[in-house]
């Protein structure tokens, strides 16, 4: 018999994966309490612009957001594919964001209405004609902090 | 009837796979909202009462976007991405001479009387066609905000060895203590009237 022959001890014991539904769990409500449901599907194409000095929005609770862009393939032959409002669920015109914002604003809780911010999610292929109308009926619901919406990145591939 | 026993143990083996199924799930229906942009402050509608002031030509700073995206900065043509620079200079010029209320103890500048006199008279004046495209008007506004982060960050560092950006980052954030807010709501402050944001965006113009 060799020196260096291996000694066998019968097999390698099975690694234990009694732990492993524990471990599970511990990942799943870590996603549970992340997930955030959507509340509202947009149907307006969405493709942010990129910018680098942004500010987070905090709290989920002080925002309210519009979504601008040309509406979804799906969509396109009904609405067109100019640039939309979108509200809540629904494309809408300029003059409909006023009534939007009072209400959403009616819904929060007092001590909230005064420091609402409205996120506007505009796809960068909009014009900025839509813009000036939303910018304009936000200034007569006095609604004046707005955050325009963007990912992080650098601002220059914008213009592409 | 008599128990005979203990019960049989439930098989857990398959609870593995369960948990599975569900955490794909999450996994799957999560969705990372984008949360961060550019904060604004509109003007608001009521026009004041009073007289407007009247602000000297040589302390504002025009930047005008047309519909296709090209840029006129003080009546030239510019590339956007000189506009941070450009914007810098205008800001940080100080061009009030020494002595007189305005001057700028803290600009560097190049003091050039034809340009802003004081960073807090400097006003950056923003215009913009209804068909540019809004990724071109983020980038002219990230520019803008970049060029005040950047004068801000500097005297920041001076006074307090911090970054600005940093130092309103912690501020806005609401894990921060209230005692350490306190400071930085003044050093924030401070920070800011050196260097106001002096932004007017006119009505866009439909013809070009």
């Amino acid at each position: 018999m060799s020196k260096f022959s291996k000694k066998k001890d019968g097999d390698i014991p099975a690694v234990s994966t009694a732990s492993l539904p524990d471990i599970v769990f511990m990942l799943l409500f870590f996603f549970m309490t992340v997930t955030v449901m959507k509340d509202t599907s947009v149907k307006v194409q969405n493709d942010l612009p990129k910018a680098s000095e942004i500010k987070k929005l905090e709290k989920k609770d002080r925002v309210i957001t519009i979504y601008v862009g040309a509406p979804t393939q799906e969509y396109q032959k009904v609405f067109g594919s100019e640039a939309k409002i979108q509200l809540n669920d629904k494309f809408s015109s300029p003059s409909e964001v006023g009534p939007y914002i009072l209400q959403e604003r009616a819904k929060k809780s007092e001590d909230l209405q005064n420091v609402l911010t409205t996120s506007l999610k505009v796809d960068r292929e909009a014009n900025m004609g839509i813009i000036s109308d939303i910018k304009e009926e936000l200034r007569k619901v006095n609604a004046l902090k707005v955050n325009y919406t963007t990912y992080e990145g650098i601002a220059f591939d914008n213009l592409r | 009837m008599p128990r005979r026993g203990a019960p049989p143990e439930v098989n857990a083996g398959s609870m593995a796979d369960i948990a599975f199924l569900l955490l794909i799930f999450f996994l799957v229906t999560t969705t990372i909202e984008t949360d961060a942009g550019l904060d604004r402050m509109l003007p608001p509608l009521e026009p004041p009462t009073e007289a407007p002031p009247i602000i000297k030509e040589k302390n504002i700073f025009t930047v005008n976007i047309n519909k296709n995206g090209q840029l006129l900065v003080e009546d030239e043509l510019a590339d956007i991405k000189s506009l941070k620079e450009k914007a810098m200079a205008f800001l940080d010029n100080g061009g009030a001479a020494k002595g007189t209320e305005e001057y700028c103890n803290y600009c560097m500048g190049k003091k050039d009387i034809a340009s802003s006199d004081n960073p807090s008279k400097a006003i950056i004046s923003l215009k913009n066609d209804r068909e540019t495209q809004y990724g071109v008007y983020i980038t002219v506004q990230n520019e803008i905000v970049a060029a005040y982060n950047e004068l801000r960050n500097r005297e920041s560092q001076r006074l307090y060895k911090r970054n600005f950006t940093d130092m309103e980052a912690e501020y806005l954030n609401p894990e921060t203590s209230d005692e350490a807010k306190a400071v930085l709501k003044e050093r924030v402050k401070k920070i800011q009237e050196l260097f106001p944001q002096k932004f007017s965006e006119a009505e866009t113009s439909s013809g070009n």
